[in-house]
Parts: C-alpha cells; structure tokens; sequence
C-alpha cells in the first residue's frame, strides 16, 4: 500500500517562499530574505529526501491528484503528480543542487541590490521546475515548462538596467518560444489521436502501435515535434543561441538555470516521451544527429572564447548534445545518468567560476586571470575535481556517464561507429578547452589590473577567497563531481529500468541467460577498449592544454594566426548569430515594420479610422450651425418640419 | 346650420395666423398669443367635428387642450417675467445666448 506522500507540498513549498519575498520582501532585511527562501527551498529538498527513502514503499508509477483542472468531453487534465524513478532522481537533482545554489546565492549576491527579488525569482523556478518535473500529464508538464522559461527571462534580465543583460533575457524567451511552438503542436497532435495528455493513459494507446520503420507517421511526426521542444529548452542545434547570451544573468543562475537544472528539462521530456521515440526509429535518429553535431559544434566554439563563463555555456550545449545522443539511441537512462552527473560537476564548475569572479572583483575575461591557484586555494581545489569530472578522468563522476553513452552509441540497435568517433573527438576537445580554462585561471602569472596584484591584502581591493557560505556548496558538489558516478552506470540502469524498461525489451540487464552471460563477457573486452580511448582522449586533451598554455603560452597566438580565416569564425561563434540575424530576425523586422506596420496598420487601419472621424466632423460641423440660439430660426425650423409631415401624410393620404 | 367644412376654414385660417405671428412677430408676448391663437384654431376644428359626428370625445378634448393651455400660459409668462428680470428686452432675436 502506497503511503500519502503529499507529493504537491515540493512543488508549493517554494512558491511559497517566492510570494513572501516577492509581495513582502522589499520591506525584510538581507537575512530575513535569504532566510525564507532557503527554508522554503530546504523544505522542499526535505520532503524530496523523505520520499527518496520511503521510495521502496511506494507503487510506481505513484499518481497523486491534488484538483481537477480540464475536463471536457472524455479529455481529461488534472492537477495530478506522477512519481516513479525517473522523476525521482529529476526531483532530487533538482532539489538537492537547487539547495545548494541557495545556499551559494546568499553569499554571491549579498552585496547586491534587489535581493529579494532574486530570491523571489529562485523559488519561483524551483516551482515551476518541481511542476514539470512531477507533471502526470502533458499539459501541466507545459506550463511548468513555460514557467521555467519565464523564471529563466527573468533571471536573465535580474540586471535589467544593462543593456545586454536585457537582450539576453528577451533572446532567450523568443528562442525558446519556437522550440514550444513544437511542443505545443506535438500535444495538440496527441489531443487529437489519443485523446489523452495523461502521460498512463498516452503510453498505453501508443505502446501496441508498430514501429514506424518503413515510413514516416504519426509518431515520428510527434517525436520530431517533441525534439523541436526540446531543442529550444536544452539548447541544441538550431536553437542553442540563447544559452551564451544567458551567462548575462547573476552566476548561481548559470549554474541553477543554465548548467544544471531548467537545460535539462528537454533530455527529461524526451525521456519521459520515451514510448514515443522508440516506435519512431527516424525521430529518434533526429535526436542522435542533433545531439551528437550540437555536441561537436559546442564543444568547437568552446576552444576559443575568453570569457570563463562562455566557456561553461558552450560546454553545457555540448554536454546537452550527449545527453540527447544517448536519448537518440535509445540509451534513455544513460541520458538522465549523465544529466545527473552533469548536474554535479557543471553546477560545481558555474559556482567555482562564480567564486573566481567574485575574487577578481568582478572580471570574467580568463586573459586578465592566472595564478589564482595559491590565491584562492578552496576555489582552486574543487574547480580542479569539476574540470577533471568533465574531462572524462576515472574515477569521477563525468568519466562514467560519458563513457556509458559513448558505448552506448557504438553498441545500441540504434548506434553508429560515426556517433561514437564524434563523441570520442567531442571529449578530446571536450578536455581540451577545460583544462586551457584551468590553465589560464589558476596557473602562470596574474595578467590582472593592479587592483589584483596585492593579493595579501584584505577586503575587496584585491584577490580574495569567497565566503564560507559560497564554499560550503562548492564542496558539497566536488564531493559528488566525485563520487557521483560510482553507483555505475549498470545499477543506475537497473534502477531506472521499471521506467524505460517496462516491456522487458532489456529484461537481460535484470537476469542475463548464460548464452547472454558469454556475449556480455565478450562485449565487455570491447567495452573496456573503448573505456581506455576516451580516457586516452581526455588524456590528450589535458596534455595538449598544457603543451599550449602553461608550458608555451605564445603558441596559440601563432597557431591562431597561422589558422586565419577559420580560427576568426570559430571566435565569432561561426557567425550563427549573424546568419540567424539576416535568415530571420532582418526579414521579419523589415516585413512587419513594411508591410505590417507601414502598409496594414497605418495605410488600412488607421486610415480607416482616422478617415471615419474625419467624415463624422466634417458633417457636424455644417451641421451645428443649425444650432444658433435664435429662437425664430427654430420655429421655422419645426413650422417646416411640421409642413413636410403634413405633406408626406396627404401624399400618402392621396395615393 | 352651417356646414362643418365654414368652421374648418376658419380654424385654418386662425391656426394660418397663429402661425405667421408666430414665425414672425419678435416681441415674446405676441408670439406667446400667437400660441394661444394656434391652440383655439385647433380647438375649433375639434368641436366643429364633434357636433357633425355627434361624438363627444372630441369636446373632452377641448378640455383638455384648455387646461394644458392654462397651465402653459402660467409657467410662460413666469418665464418670460423672470426673463424680463435679468435681460430686461422681450426682443427674442436678443435672447439668443443657448448657441454653440
């Protein structure tokens, strides 16, 4: 019997928290503000461990419905939470590094004005991620997506006095718009043949169809749709644009928003959708070629930016690309074990990064930092585990879920040796581009200002450690960058199965035959070969960092200059942002201010109206004249009404 | 006995009067008994045909007319006293401030 687990107090908790600050804490102080919003937030990473160590009592999938909301005819949409494993790890993910980037905020963000609003902002998005995350239907999973959108706009633009700050913000709510267009279109296509947005009742219409191998069909068409969604939020091809821009937003965002929580939310519903996918082989490709180049591209980009939290955005799109190559051949729990991990260490890395700003006084550029590493020890230490992590190192978190999938991708019914080959050049470079931030950060000479160069002294005129309070989640995280990945792929597998798993479709991963035993041990050679190539790779990476910017820090100017025309592209990003500017945003901007704007609305419309008003003045004004105030012209005037009357009486009377 | 259509002349002409004075006069009082002169010549016509119909609805309407007319000539010429109080001229073309 499955307990009462009050499933919707995690998500209400913190939007709790976010309407006390936001209606109450302009007049609250620094400490009452961060105070509610880490209860709050705490509460709910509570309630979420309550139920990860009652989960062995609970019936999955647990469905709990707190009101109705949409029913119509046989359509039916409640307020209704949906717990099995999947959500489970999504909740304590999201709860539990929510928390501590709570924790990390109070110290970051002390100084700042509007404090309250931040944290009203924070617990607002823990609500609308926690809604998606535990939707039981499509539908409320739409607007805790959309709610995480608007958190994301807002958080973004938290500096809306800059310029950029702003842009930022309003990029990243139109880019996402049209991934939801996707999304939109996908469920009105599952209302209209399903008749259902229940995730039960959606699965179970849609398990007995066949695969769609021979053609394209309906399902392709709502997986297809589903990833055009999901590009939009997780920042894939072609819709990744926003995610740079995002960095404009306070650090812990990135870290919360933009590294480990609301990014992820695509590889969630493509997981969640995962019934879908595998009838619709060919979407399911879509999403591996879309991982896998958005990972590649990302990753590519990443080598040459020189701001340190560009860097981490890049690499978050390339993370997010290998997540969806795991999601795109089939290999769903692998996805969500590299989102867990990805988690970890990418929210380490954003709050490392965030601590290292934070010491030079608010500089992001890497060619204005070095020899940070004896300055800032505790940053430096557990920035290395989350470089390392990244990188793919054994034994920590990165290399385990990274590895998985990269096998995942050569071994699965749905992989390809070329999946594998990009994923392998993908971590090389992945590597690469860390370890030259590592290098460039913390070690060789500071190239700061001044201000720097007397570390020694206290307070904020120069290089100085971060608070306890920003320290503490630093460590936490590098502790589980660490050990994250040591449940192993396997049993993380085993425990995720009863989702993904459900028709037994990978019943030997539970209970292998002995003929399956001798095929695994054979597989498993292959596998560990495989392990020690992205290891290798990562290996190279490091090296070549090294090589280039710790023991010869003037080669990459001249490789750079040596690379030309294509070194200026991967700079500018491969002009992507141009392109879109003149594909899109020109023809449309031109087009509504032409045609729109000059010829509909102030040619037909105002025209029209003005046009109107024009007549209706000129009338009444020959017609007031009537009105002179002397009394003889009004008598003649009723006289000669009275005589049309009589008139027209004896016409008719005549006739 | 006279035939109805002598009275109906007459009280065409009196209504033709009423009417002219009306429309022409300046002076308030006598546009206000031009009223009066329109009233009586609808009045005749009234009863000029309810003695030819012997119906006596058309006498009760006399009536009628006479006490609306009574009334009406009491609330004007209060009019056109307190009128006389602050423009001090019964010319109505000089009473002709109500205007755009």
């Amino acid at each position: 019997m499955t307990p009462n687990l009050h499933l919707w107090l995690i998500p209400l908790l913190p939007l709790v928290g976010a309407a006390i600050n936001g209606l109450l804490g302009k007049k609250f102080s620094r400490q009452t503000v961060s105070s509610v919003a880490l209860a709050f937030c705490g509460a709910a990473f509570a309630m979420a461990l309550y139920i990860a160590f009652r989960f062995s009592s609970v019936v999955t999938p647990h469905l709990e419905t707190l009101a109705p909301w949409i029913r119509v005819g046989s359509f039916q949409a409640d307020f209704a939470f949906y717990l099995d494993q999947l959500s489970l790890v999504m909740l304590l993910v999201v709860t539990g590094v929510g928390f501590l980037i709570h924790i990390y905020s109070v110290g970051y963000m002390w100084e700042e004005g509007g404090l309250y609003r931040f944290f009203s902002y924070l617990n607002l998005f823990m609500f609308f991620m926690l809604t998606l995350v535990l939707a039981s239907n499509y539908l409320l999973m739409f607007i805790g997506w959309e709610g995480v959108g608007l958190a994301s706009y807002l958080l973004i633009g938290f500096w809306f006095t800059k310029d950029s700050a702003a842009a930022a913000g309003k990029k990243a709510f139109i880019v996402n718009r049209i991934g939801d267009f996707g999304f939109l279109i996908a469920l009105f296509l599952l209302i209209k043949h399903f008749g259902s947005l229940n995730f039960a009742e959606v699965f179970q219409a849609v398990a007995p169809l066949p695969k769609e191998t021979a053609s394209a069909g309906l399902l392709t068409a709502i997986g297809i749709l589903l990833m055009v969604g999901a590009a939009g939020k997780s920042a894939q091809i072609p819709l990744y644009i926003w995610l740079p821009d995002a960095m404009e937003g306070p650090t812990p965002v990135s870290a919360l928003i933009h590294a480990a929580t609301m990014v992820t939310a695509g590889v969630y519903m493509v997981s969640r959708s995962h019934v879908i996918f595998e009838r619709a082989p060919m979407a399911l490709t879509v999403v591996a070629i879309i991982g896998t180049l958005t990972a590649l591209f990302a990753a590519t980009i990443g080598i040459a930016q020189t701001d340190i939290k560009k860097v981490l955005a890049y690499s978050t799109v390339s993370q997010l690309g290998y997540m969806f190559l795991a999601c795109g051949v089939g290999a769903f729990s692998m996805g969500i074990f590299h989102l867990m991990t990805h988690a970890f260490f990418k929210g380490l890395l954003f709050l490392a990064a965030g601590s290292v700003i934070h010491a030079v006084g608010g500089e992001q550029d890497m060619r204005k930092m070095g020899g940070l590493r004896t300055k800032i020890p505790w940053t430096f230490w557990t920035m290395t585990a989350g470089t390392f992590a990244i990188a793919g190192f054994p034994p920590l978190a990165g290399f385990f879920s990274k590895d998985a999938i990269l096998w995942r991708a050569y071994i699965s019914p749905y992989g390809n040796w070329v999946y594998w080959l990009i994923g392998v050049i993908t971590a090389f470079i992945t590597s690469f581009y860390m370890f030259r931030q590592w290098f460039l950060t913390f070690f060789g000479e500071y190239r700061g200002d001044e201000a720097g160069r007397h570390g020694s002294h206290h307070g904020h005129g120069g290089v100085h450690e971060s608070p306890k309070v920003m320290l503490i989640p630093l460590l936490v995280l590098a502790v589980l960058s660490v050990v994250g990945g040591w449940i192993g792929s396997a049993r993380f597998e085993l425990f995720l199965s009863p989702v993904f798993y459900a028709g037994g479709a990978n019943s030997y991963l539970i209970a292998p035959t002995p003929e399956q035993s001798a095929q695994i041990t054979e597989i498993e050679h292959l596998e560990f070969a495989f392990m020690l190539i992205s290891v290798g790779a990562a290996a190279l990476g490091l090296f070549l960092a090294w090589l280039l910017y710790h023991r010869r820090p003037q080669l990459p100017q001249q490789i750079a200059d040596a690379l030309g025309g294509f070194y200026d592209a991967v700079l500018n990003k491969y002009y992507v942002d141009e392109l879109y500017a003149t594909l899109f945003v020109k023809p449309l901007v031109e087009g509504s201010s032409r045609i729109l704007w000059q010829g509909v609305d102030r040619d037909v419309i105002d025209a029209a109206l003005d046009g109107s008003a024009d007549g209706a003045r000129e009338v009444s004004d020959s017609l007031r004249h009537m009105q002179s105030g002397n009394l003889r012209s009004y008598a003649g005037w009723i006289a000669a009404g009275a005589a049309v009357v009589i008139a027209y009486m004896v016409w008719m009377g005549t006739r | 006995m006279v035939p109805l259509s002598y009275y109906l002349v007459l009280s065409g002409v009196l209504f033709a009067c009423g009417v002219t004075g009306f429309l022409i006069k300046r002076n308030i009082i006598t546009i206000f008994m031009s009223i009066e002169l329109m009233l009586n010549g609808v009045n005749l016509s009234f009863v000029a045909f309810a003695a030819h119909w012997h119906a006596l609805s058309g006498q009760v309407f006399v009536f009628f007319v006479m006490v609306v007319a009574a009334a009406e000539s009491t609330v004007g010429l209060a009019i056109i006293i307190a009128l006389y109080r602050t423009r001090e001229t019964l010319n109505v073309d000089q009473v002709n401030l109500l205007k755009l």
